[in-house]
């Protein structure tokens, strides 16, 4: 037995490194990661005011040392063996685990139109180096996928005076976590910032200085990058016969399918109180359940329950979201100051909560929300829309019931 | 030590903070649960964001993008992944008025 394995180096994996620490796990953590750097955080990538890709560290290097994590980066694992609790690293190495954590995160989905190689990606910092390598005054973008990250990367890429044109599939952009209020207004933001898009299109062809699109329109790019969306990285997961969907399946403790294997992060499917699995691609999410896990492998127990939260930042705008909005909940509006609010309430019970706004003038609200939707209160609906109805009042009484 | 005006203790809301700029710095003055006042660099050791727009509760404010979490009297980093404190400075009101020393 040989300690805690973690697999993938990125916030997620090396929050647990951390978190095994503060929960008293006293035996060895070794960090594997197959990039060649410290572990890094990926929110700042497409920050780039100076034009000069930044690279934020999670943490410094002597953080690890002082934490006693063993930290193996530019490895890659060749081979998982839940029986004989093992992974072979890239570099030859065989490592024994009493516990393993796969925080392998999730890789861009593919093109797989003619010239897709041509299309760069978006995810880690080599990508975001060779992205911002060709940006000047005047270039020529085509971005594809109307996301969160096409669209972010559409909002920097303009305030560096690039000509963008984005492609999507769908009739509209953020179609996916985004409520469609908030999506309208960010649409009408690029469009008044100049961004060309181009909806219910595909890309037939990516060529050298042009991408073709499904309907025959020919859009002059000197560059392509693809934003449509990742996949979970399952592969070492599924060559290793843990159980796998649309992630690798945990139960709500986050444990896979074998009994010493955890996983937490963009690659891990939770089990759902009301069956089935979900998955979640964001920032906070790979911090709350890289602590659960570490919390489980170091012996305790609990269910992953937070509640799922992002935020976007596109021109001055800044968007959060709490909770899980459905078009079939109640939409409760509420303006503010900073911009607006929109409250989601599901049988009178408040389930999510959205604000966009100037910056981060809305944070505070949106996480006031949150802690309601923890104390499950069926809030008066009136209340919520009363810009003079403080949210932190509302929640003292809740938690004062 | 130079004190500095920053306006009205009424211009704060209770357990709430504003930001205040001077001299090309930023800082953070809060507004206790007890209407004592505090008063802090303003953007976080962890990210530069402006602990202003963060939420206050009780005598810790959280920035409003990692939810790192500071307990404003001392400038002590509470959570990750904010791990460095910040920089505090003296704050008191005269006659309705905010006052905080920059020197």
């Amino acid at each position: 037995m040989d300690g805690i394995v973690i697999i993938g180096a990125g916030e997620s994996g090396t929050r647990a490194a951390f978190a095994l620490r503060e929960a008293g796990y006293s035996g060895a953590v070794t960090l594997v990661g197959a990039e060649p750097h410290m572990p890094y955080e990926r929110p700042p990538l497409s920050k780039t005011p100076d034009g000069m890709v930044r690279m934020k560290l999670i943490c410094p290097k002597e953080a690890l040392e002082v934490a006693g994590i063993t930290y193996l980066k530019g490895c890659s694992v060749s081979k998982l063996d839940p029986a004989a609790a093992t992974v072979s690293l890239s570099d030859g190495q065989l490592l024994g685990y009493e516990k393993l954590l796969l925080t392998t995160g999730a890789r861009p989905r593919r093109l797989a139109c003619a010239g897709a190689e041509r299309a760069l990606d978006f995810r880690t910092h080599a990508d975001a180096e060779a992205i911002f390598s060709n940006v000047a005054p005047g270039r020529r973008v085509a971005i594809i996928g109307a996301g969160l990250i096409g669209m972010e990367l559409a909002s920097v890429l303009r305030a560096k005076d690039v000509t963008v044109d984005v492609i999507e599939a769908a009739p509209k952009p953020l179609g996916r976590a985004v409520p469609a209020r908030f999506a309208d207004k960010l649409h009408a933001r690029h469009v008044a910032e100049g961004v060309r898009f181009h909806f219910d299109r595909s890309v037939a062809e990516i060529g050298d200085d042009a991408v073709v699109l499904s309907d025959g329109t020919i859009l002059p790019a000197d560059f392509v990058v693809s934003a449509i969306g990742v996949q979970p990285e399952i592969t070492l997961a599924e060559a290793s016969g843990l159980a796998t969907g649309n992630g690798i399946l945990t139960d709500a403790c986050l444990r896979t399918s074998a009994p010493n294997i955890f996983a937490a992060g963009d690659c891990a499917a939770v089990a759902q109180p009301g069956g089935g699995h979900i998955r979640y691609e964001s920032w906070r999410n790979a911090r709350t359940q890289a602590e659960t896990a570490a919390r489980n492998m170091a012996g305790a127990a609990e269910t992953f329950a937070a509640i799922p939260w992002f935020w976007s930042d596109q021109y001055d705008l800044g968007l959060q979201v709490a909770g899980q909005p459905l078009p079939a909940h109640q939409s409760v509006r509420r303006s503010a100051p900073e911009g607006e609010l929109e409250f989601y309430l599901d049988d009178g019970r408040l389930v999510a909560a959205a604000g966009l706004g100037i910056g981060n003038g809305l944070a505070k609200h949106i996480k006031l929300a949150e802690m309601l939707i923890a104390a499950s209160i069926c809030p008066e609906p009136v209340a919520l829309a009363d810009p003079g109805v403080n949210l932190k009042t509302l929640l003292k009484s809740a938690r004062a019931a | 030590m130079t004190w500095v005006s920053a306006g009205r203790l009424e211009d704060i809301e209770q357990e709430g903070a504003i930001r205040f700029d001077h001299g090309g710095r930023t800082y953070a003055i809060y507004r206790g649960p007890d209407d004592s006042v505090y008063c802090t660099a303003g953007l976080c050791t962890h990210e530069a964001i402006h602990l202003a727009d963060g939420l206050v509760m009780d005598f810790e404010v959280e920035c409003p993008k990692h939810s790192g979490a500071f307990d404003y009297r001392a400038g002590e980093a509470l959570r990750l992944p904010a791990c460095e404190n910040l920089k505090t400075y003296p704050a008191e009101v005269v006659d309705g008025e905010v006052r905080v020393a920059l020197g």
